[in-house]
């Protein structure tokens, strides 16, 4: 257990590096920034829009919009981050300290509800707790009531609804970024302090959770982030938040520039996560000193009797709720309409869903890859802050952005257009808006989050000193990155790809509005169908989405199991 | 190995989509749409098969003016297909239209259902209407001004109040009563609702199957879609156990919006363009509007479809739409300011 400041000598300043590096040490920072502005474009566009606003609007949005939906945005994030912290690490440290039935299977039943869009959830969640669902018509049935003025029952359309629908879908962030650190490094330091006599609840207070708390931080700030960029589920349930008042003041009052001035809020509370987040990782040096301890584990606890069934219980159920409850609602829908299955539209929709995914997960983890590479490379906070910036853009909501990125993007195409037209006399038309390009472009820049915060996230985790020891037998940077670093950061990176793939797979507001004609994604097909009120003909669509986005879900969870046993 | 054949794989996934570029041939129309795809493909279909052009359409929620705006000259939209009269305006304003002077498309559109200029055409109208329990509302005529009645007090429900539709009709009051009475109307009303608003205007008809409330706000084509669908019958039910209420202003008349086209100032394809819209216009066109869809044709003549003649005779606003989307910007900033989405306060 050293800290890493330990091991890492402060860098030299750059002049007096070897002429060599230094040049490399500028290419480096210059690549940095040239991805670093690729990915910021669409959101300096923004900006820069929410700058030469009037601001006519804020006297309106200051005296009646803008307290009350920071006061429900903030309140939401409170209750979705105490939701999923605590669902996340509780079953992450059941799965990983004890042994209960089924808990292979519950193990990777656990990171189901990741496929769930939270459009669907809310959807799924709303039909299940309505008047007319399963929930109410037991009750009335058991009861003897008979309308809703007989009983009380909690209203999911609410901002405590919505804190209930998220949680359950977004848990999974936290469950798999704790329960790597609990599987990594929690059982050996657990294991010394169980030796010296403290009982579990003691070890898991005293000092799993401070272990941890870097790695369920993390987990939560996705999760905050995917809370705030999220308009389907809280448009569905009538929660005003800060994203919702971004689409009214733009649709409704047709004031895009005010609606750029909101998102630059939320940035302002976006910028407050990472700070947050940062500054929980400040103190962190529990990388466990030698990497051979990550296989070496004793047995679980094994629990009986009421123990087991209440583990048991208390981990079913959050998978019950974020993917059984999905599944039950629309499957009961998607079983009438089967033979939508069979629909060219769909298959297309879900040949370029998978294609774009794909593409989205590889161009993603590159992009992150080669800014973490930088920071390791020029070990100066200018350049680790870079690639923080970076990834701004997944806290905002998709249609902002994908504006942003519109605007930037028929920019170019109309100038090298005109270019083209002055030189060569020929039109080059629009080359990059409206091409499925500017979809992976938009995803990329919406996901790199995600993939930038996994992969740091494994980087950390493993010892400084076995980069610093492979260079110092003479690897280059480079050699020691490909044959050091990337075989153990593998499942980092492999997490990484299929997190952003499955968001990519759900992701709809972006892609709706800059894809090219005859392109649907399965998430496009489903608005298509629920726009009109009828999310039930877009059941067998919604269903193949969770499908689609769970098949890399389990794999990987397979293959996270297989290092696990092995 | 493994890592060059899955380099290679994601090289060629990269950039696969780039070679289907939008097709600019002479004989397709390009439709940026508001309105949903199976709403209009039957449309479409049909112009197909009459002039062997084809229809390119691509669907959009949200921003499809900035869209078109963004894109410029070298946008590939031709045609624009929308629904509520200020995303029309706002079109025009935007100047992404150009004007059409079709003496064909003039026959069959009133002059009350376009732009002076011909920069857009109403093609359906739908009206605002009340959703009312057969069993616990006595009413069978109603005005606007009723909602905010106390009688109805924790009986209506509707929509979020910042919906299009919604603001369509808060627009509308504020142009015929005044901005300050309409204010007092929507508190009125904010205080008689059942619960904070909520879903789709489909959800109001389930919430008076369900007796969470006795009346609704909602549009007169989904009580037509929830009568014939077949998919799902219980939808039926909600239709069955509702009557629909023509609510009037006090010159007796009952808000309607509008869904229209436009030509696209671009638009590569003009020619073809401006017959899709003809045809849009046309009679046949109108009565598949009126059949499958269930909204009132603009076209005097062709008949609104049984189901909706059933609701009774609908008297129109003569109020010009442009006069009404002038007043949503304020219709939208007296909701949040009413606190109309906050449901109930006294």
């Amino acid at each position: 257990m050293q800290p890493s400041q330990a091991v890492n000598p402060a860098p030299l300043p750059l002049d007096r590096l070897p002429p060599v590096r230094r040049l490399r040490h500028r290419a480096i920072v210059a690549a940095t920034a040239l991805i670093a502005a690729l990915v910021l474009l669409p959101v300096l566009v923004l900006v820069s829009v929410g700058v030469t606003g009037s601001g006519e609007d804020w006297p309106h949005l200051m005296e009646n919009v803008l307290p009350r939906s920071t006061l429900t945005t903030l309140w939401l994030l409170v209750m979705v981050s105490a939701g999923t912290a605590s669902i996340g690490v509780t079953t992450a440290w059941l799965i990983v300290a004890y042994d209960f039935p089924f808990r292979r299977l519950l193990a990777w039943a656990l990171v189901l509800p990741v496929a769930v869009p939270p459009y669907l959830a809310a959807y799924a969640f709303g039909e299940f707790f309505h008047f007319t669902g399963p929930v109410q018509t037991a009750l009335r049935a058991l009861f003897g009531w008979q309308s809703p003025r007989d009983y009380w029952f909690p209203d999911i359309r609410s901002t405590e609804g919505a804190a209930l629908v998220l949680s359950a879908v977004l848990y999974p962030y936290v469950y798999m970024t704790t329960r790597v650190v609990f599987l990594m490094q929690g059982r050996s330091i657990a294991d010394v302090a169980r030796t010296l006599g403290a009982r579990p609840g003691k070890v898991f207070r005293r000092i799993l959770l401070p272990v941890a708390r870097p790695a369920i931080i993390a987990g939560v700030a996705l999760v905050l982030m995917e809370t705030l960029n999220d308009i389907g589920a809280v448009e569905y349930l009538g929660v005003r938040t800060l994203t919702f008042s971004v689409y009214s003041t733009w649709l409704n009052r047709g004031s895009l520039e005010g609606a750029a001035q909101i998102a630059a809020v939320m940035m302002v509370i976006v910028f407050a996560i990472l700070m947050t987040e940062q500054w929980a990782r400040r103190k962190q040096g529990f990388h466990a000193a030698r990497a051979t301890q990550i296989k070496a584990r004793p047995p679980r606890l094994q629990l009986t009797g009421w123990r087991a069934a209440a583990a048991f219980i208390a981990v079913l159920l959050p998978v019950l709720a974020g993917f059984g409850i999905p599944i039950q609602v629309l499957g009961t829908f998607a079983l009438r309409r089967l033979d939508q299955l069979f629909e060219p539209a769909l298959q297309n929709a879900f040949v370029s869903s998978v294609l774009v995914a794909s593409a989205t997960a590889v161009l993603t983890v590159s992009v992150a890859l080669m800014l973490l590479n930088a920071a390791r490379l020029v070990r100066r906070p200018g350049v680790l802050a870079m690639a923080r910036v970076s990834t701004i853009g997944y806290a905002l909501p998709g249609t902002i952005l994908g504006l942003g990125l519109l605007f930037a993007l028929a920019r170019f195409d109309n100038t090298v257009d005109g270019l083209a037209r002055d030189w060569l006399g020929l039109s080059t038309g629009l080359l990059v808006s409206g091409t499925a390009g500017a979809v992976i472009y938009a995803c990329t820049i919406r996901f790199l989050a995600l993939a930038e915060g996994t992969i740091r996230s494994g980087l950390e985790k493993l010892p400084r000193n076995i980069d610093d020891a492979a260079r110092s037998l003479g690897c280059t940077p480079a050699r020691s990155a490909r044959i050091v670093l990337l075989p153990l950061l593998t499942p980092a990176i492999m997490t990484a790809g299929v997190l952003v793939f499955v968001d990519t797979v759900k992701e709809l507001s972006a892609t709706i509005l800059l894809r090219p004609f005859g392109f649907s994604t399965l998430a496009t097909h489903v608005y298509e169908n629920a726009s009109r009120g009828v999310v039930e003909d877009g059941a067998v669509a919604a269903l193949l989405i969770i499908v689609t986005a769970l098949a890399p879900v389990i794999l990987l969870s397979r293959a996270l199991m297989r290092d696990e046993t092995s | 190995m493994k890592t060059l054949i899955s380099r290679l794989a994601c090289t060629a996934v990269l950039l696969s989509p780039f070679a289907a570029a939008p097709a600019l041939a002479e004989d397709v129309v390009n439709i940026y749409s508001y309105r949903q795809p199976d709403l209009i493909e039957p449309v479409l279909d049909a112009f197909t098969e009459q002039t062997g052009i084809q229809t390119q359409l691509l669907f959009l929620d949200k921003g499809l003016e900035e869209r078109i705006a963004a894109e410029g000259q070298n946008s590939p939209a031709d045609v624009i297909l929308t629904v509520d009269i200020s995303r029309l305006t706002k079109a025009k304003e935007a100047g992404i239209t150009q004007p059409v002077n079709s003496e064909e498309i003039n026959a069959h559109i009133p002059a009350e259902f376009r732009d002076p200029e011909g920069n857009w055409f109403g093609l359906t109208q739908r009206g605002r209407v009340v959703y009312a329990s057969k069993e616990r509302v006595a009413e069978d005529e109603l005005a606007y001004a009723d909602l905010a009645d106390p009688k109805f007090k924790g009986r209506i429900c509707m929509r979020t109040g910042q919906h299009d539709y919604n603001i369509g009709l808060f627009a509308a009051m504020i142009a015929h009563e005044g901005a300050e009475k309409t204010e007092e109307w929507m508190t009125g009303l904010r205080d008689n609702l059942a619960r904070k608003p909520e879903g789709n205007d489909r959800a109001q008809a389930k919430a008076i199957y369900s007796g969470e409330c006795d009346i609704g706000l909602g549009n007169t084509y989904y009580v037509g879609l929830m009568k014939t669908n077949e998919k799902e019958p219980e939808q039926k039910e909600w239709a069955n156990a509702m009557k629909v209420i023509f609510p009037t202003f006090e010159n007796g008349h009952t808000h309607v919006n509008v869904s229209g086209m436009a030509l696209a100032r671009h638009a590569p394809n003009k020619e073809a363009a401006i017959r899709l819209m003809e045809f849009l216009a046309s009679e046949k066109a109108q009565q598949v509007y009126a059949e499958q869809v269930f909204e009132y044709p603009v076209k005097p003549g062709v008949e609104a479809s049984d189901v909706v003649q059933s609701f009774g005779t609908i008297k129109a606003d003569t109020l010009p739409l442009t006069d009404i989307a002038k007043q949503r910007k304020a219709a939208s900033e007296m909701v949040d300011r009413v606190g109309l989405d906050d449901g109930p306060q006294s």
